[in-house]
């Protein structure tokens, strides 16, 4: 397993945050993605989507980390959406019973609209 | 079909020809709704995994707590890939006596289940409870595997086991993310010991670890509860309570052996 190797970028789209998940998460990634969560909880936020069209790896320690950031998000009283999961990453979020909980789009502004 | 899924399927369609194989496909468990267990498992009492799902760390009843074990395998010239080809290969030799692990033949592969047969501590008077239960192999790599429990189980969650290397040093890991399946079991991991003994359990594989290293078993644990809340929704989990379901069928059990043994 290599270091973190994840990137993440927070927008702003019409009062949803945005945060860009790319490269890898793991358990390296818990960093970087507790601070994206942080910002993108600025100013009352209410609804998260969390954009993976840039992820190339995921393992059990990653779906750990959207646990414990779903949890979060729960206890601040904001929804936590997905968008750009592909067809694998899909089948793990089902697999695990994430997407229970995370509402999975199957593109960036219906996940926004949703919001 | 609700909006959403359209919409994600439509999606799918367009994208499927452009996406690349993900790089940890293989590493992950196919999709199941109910676990099947296949393979005959000598000596293991085999219930309460057969046509059960599985329940993640959202499904469960109880507080939602992460535990981390560590053994760091200090001046030991073992990479976390050798170590964790060990410990597979290793797995049910290193359980103790009261939580026996029963992998298939291949052993541990992602989607394959792992049957359990453990014994809760005697309290208050009673006698020791048998349970018999069982995991999926959610997750597994080079490095690491986990596993994912089924409705009954004791635990609602995911267990990581893994080997990485911190500033030079290999060490040893297991991580539970988990809460207690339901009421019953919330009130055994509360009060009746349920806790300590799980932490004995991983305490336990990491000291047979040490052992074969030759270190010394020093242990760190961090243990956070990251949900305090109880899900009341899930109270209904304890129909699969698989102690009580294995308990309950009992003399059945003895009353089939005895027949076998007569006839």
């Amino acid at each position: 397993m290599s270091k973190a190797n994840i990137t993440t970028n927070v927008r702003r789209n019409n009062g949803v945050s945005i945060i860009d998940i790319g490269g890898e998460v793991n358990a390296y990634a818990e960093d970087a993605l507790a601070a994206a969560y942080s910002e993108a909880s600025q100013n009352g936020v209410k609804a998260i989507v969390l954009n993976f069209s840039g992820l190339e790896y995921m393992n059990s320690s990653g779906i750990g980390l959207l646990v414990t950031l779903l949890i979060r998000a729960q206890r601040n009283k904001q929804r936590l959406l997905a968008c750009g999961l592909n067809e694998h990453y899909q089948q793990i979020f089902a697999l695990t019973r994430l997407n229970e909980a995370i509402g999975i789009y199957g593109s960036e502004a219906a996940a926004a609209a949703a919001a | 079909m609700d909006e959403q899924m359209t919409e994600t399927m439509a999606d799918e369609t367009a994208n499927a020809a452009a996406l690349p194989v993900s790089r940890d496909a293989a590493n992950w468990a196919r999709p199941v709704e109910k676990l099947a267990v296949e393979g005959e498992r000598a000596g293991a009492l085999n219930l309460n995994v057969a046509g059960k799902g599985l329940t993640g760390p959202l499904q469960g009843f109880g507080a939602l707590w992460q535990k981390t074990y560590r053994l760091p395998l200090a001046a030991v010239d073992v990479s976390p890939a050798q170590v964790m080809a060990w410990w597979k290969g290793h797995l049910p030799e290193l359980m103790p006596d009261d939580s026996r692990f029963y992998p298939s033949m291949t052993g541990v592969q992602p989607g394959e289940v792992v049957l359990i047969n453990a014994t809760l501590p005697a309290m208050f008077g009673a006698p020791p409870m048998p349970v018999s239960t069982g995991v999926l192999i959610l997750y597994a790599d080079d490095e690491s595997f986990s596993v994912m429990t089924p409705e009954g189980h004791p635990e609602s969650g995911f267990n990581t086991f893994s080997a990485l290397e911190e500033e030079g040093v290999t060490l040893c890991q297991i991580q539970s993310l988990a809460r207690a399946n339901d009421p019953v079991y919330e009130f055994g991991f509360r009060y009746m010991g349920g806790g300590a003994q799980q932490e004995q359990i991983w305490r336990h594989v990491l000291g047979q670890i040490a052992q074969h290293y030759g270190v010394e078993p020093a242990i760190e644990v961090r243990k956070q509860c990251v949900d305090s809340r109880l899900q009341w929704a899930k109270a209904g989990n304890v129909w699969h309570n698989a102690v009580i379901r294995t308990t309950l069928t009992a003399p059945l059990r003895w009353t089939k052996r005895a027949l076998g043994r007569t006839s």
